[in-house]
């Protein structure tokens, strides 16, 4: 008979990656949007100027993955060590929901927002 | 030899499961910081819905952006994303610096350094923040 294919290792890569993407690109991002834009400590780029950034179609599919990477690595991070971490494993179908679901809910709500943007 | 404490019992018996307090990661600082850093992933979900609010409004117009930009400086805000950044940093930091761990390379029969593949992984870091700014800001 043969062994069952685990889906595992394969979750366990792509929460690699979505740590890498998450370690790289979320940084810079969040200073520029959550304050040096907003508070004004640099002058915010132009309406027009970020419609033609994130409408360039190469952009779009890079900010799907960003999307999709980085929950799917929370995801993973928060059911396996988070739950196992803080003994929770009597939430064990709520936090698989919560955090898988939520992911996948993201995921399609980015690729829809980034599919019709512009 | 049968005694009070070892006599037969027709139920599962009792097995030796020392139980965990859940506040066990408060006792030491290692496992302290693998707490927090396990606790970023909920501030990598937060930020990833701060980005999609921003790229709706973008698609909405230059009203809705600005509207965006307004509600982003509200003090809660502001709080909720100073928390993240710091998570953020910790998960970049800790995950650059466990990078030698995960990535074994060899070159000419020897393994590299564990600092030089770190080293690698912030110089990376570097070009993506320089290339994410120019792109943004240009």
């Amino acid at each position: 008979m043969m062994a069952r294919r685990s889906i595992e290792p394969l979750v366990w890569i792509l929460f690699s990656v979505g740590g890498v993407v998450a370690a790289m690109f979320v940084p810079v991002l969040l200073f520029l949007f959550g304050f040096a834009y907003p508070l004004g400590w640099l002058a915010s780029p132009s309406h027009a100027h970020l419609v033609a950034v994130v409408g360039h179609p190469l952009v779009r599919v890079l900010l799907f993955f960003l999307c999709t990477l980085c929950l799917l690595h929370a995801a993973h991070r928060f059911r396996y060590t988070l739950y196992d971490g803080l003994q929770l494993q009597h939430l064990q179908e709520l936090i698989l929901l919560v955090s898988y679901g939520g992911a996948f809910v993201g995921s399609v709500a980015a690729g829809v927002l980034l599919w019709q943007f512009g | 030899m049968s005694t009070e404490r070892n006599r037969y019992t027709e139920f599962r018996p009792r097995w030796y499961r020392p139980k965990m307090s859940t506040w066990w990661w408060l006792k030491r600082w290692s496992s302290l910081a693998f707490i927090l850093r396990e606790l970023s992933s909920i501030f990598i979900a937060w930020f990833i819905y701060f980005f999609l609010r921003l790229v709706h409004a973008l698609g909405r117009g230059d009203a809705a952006y600005r509207e965006f930009l307004a509600w982003a400086a509200s003090p809660g805000i502001v709080v909720l994303n100073g928390i993240t950044f710091a998570f953020v940093l910790f998960h970049a930091v800790t995950w650059f610096n466990l990078a030698p761990q995960a990535m074994v390379v060899h070159l000419g029969g020897k393994r590299l350094p564990g600092a030089l593949i770190a080293g690698a992984n912030y110089a990376a870091w570097v070009v993506a923040t320089a290339l994410v700014l120019w792109i943004v800001s240009r």
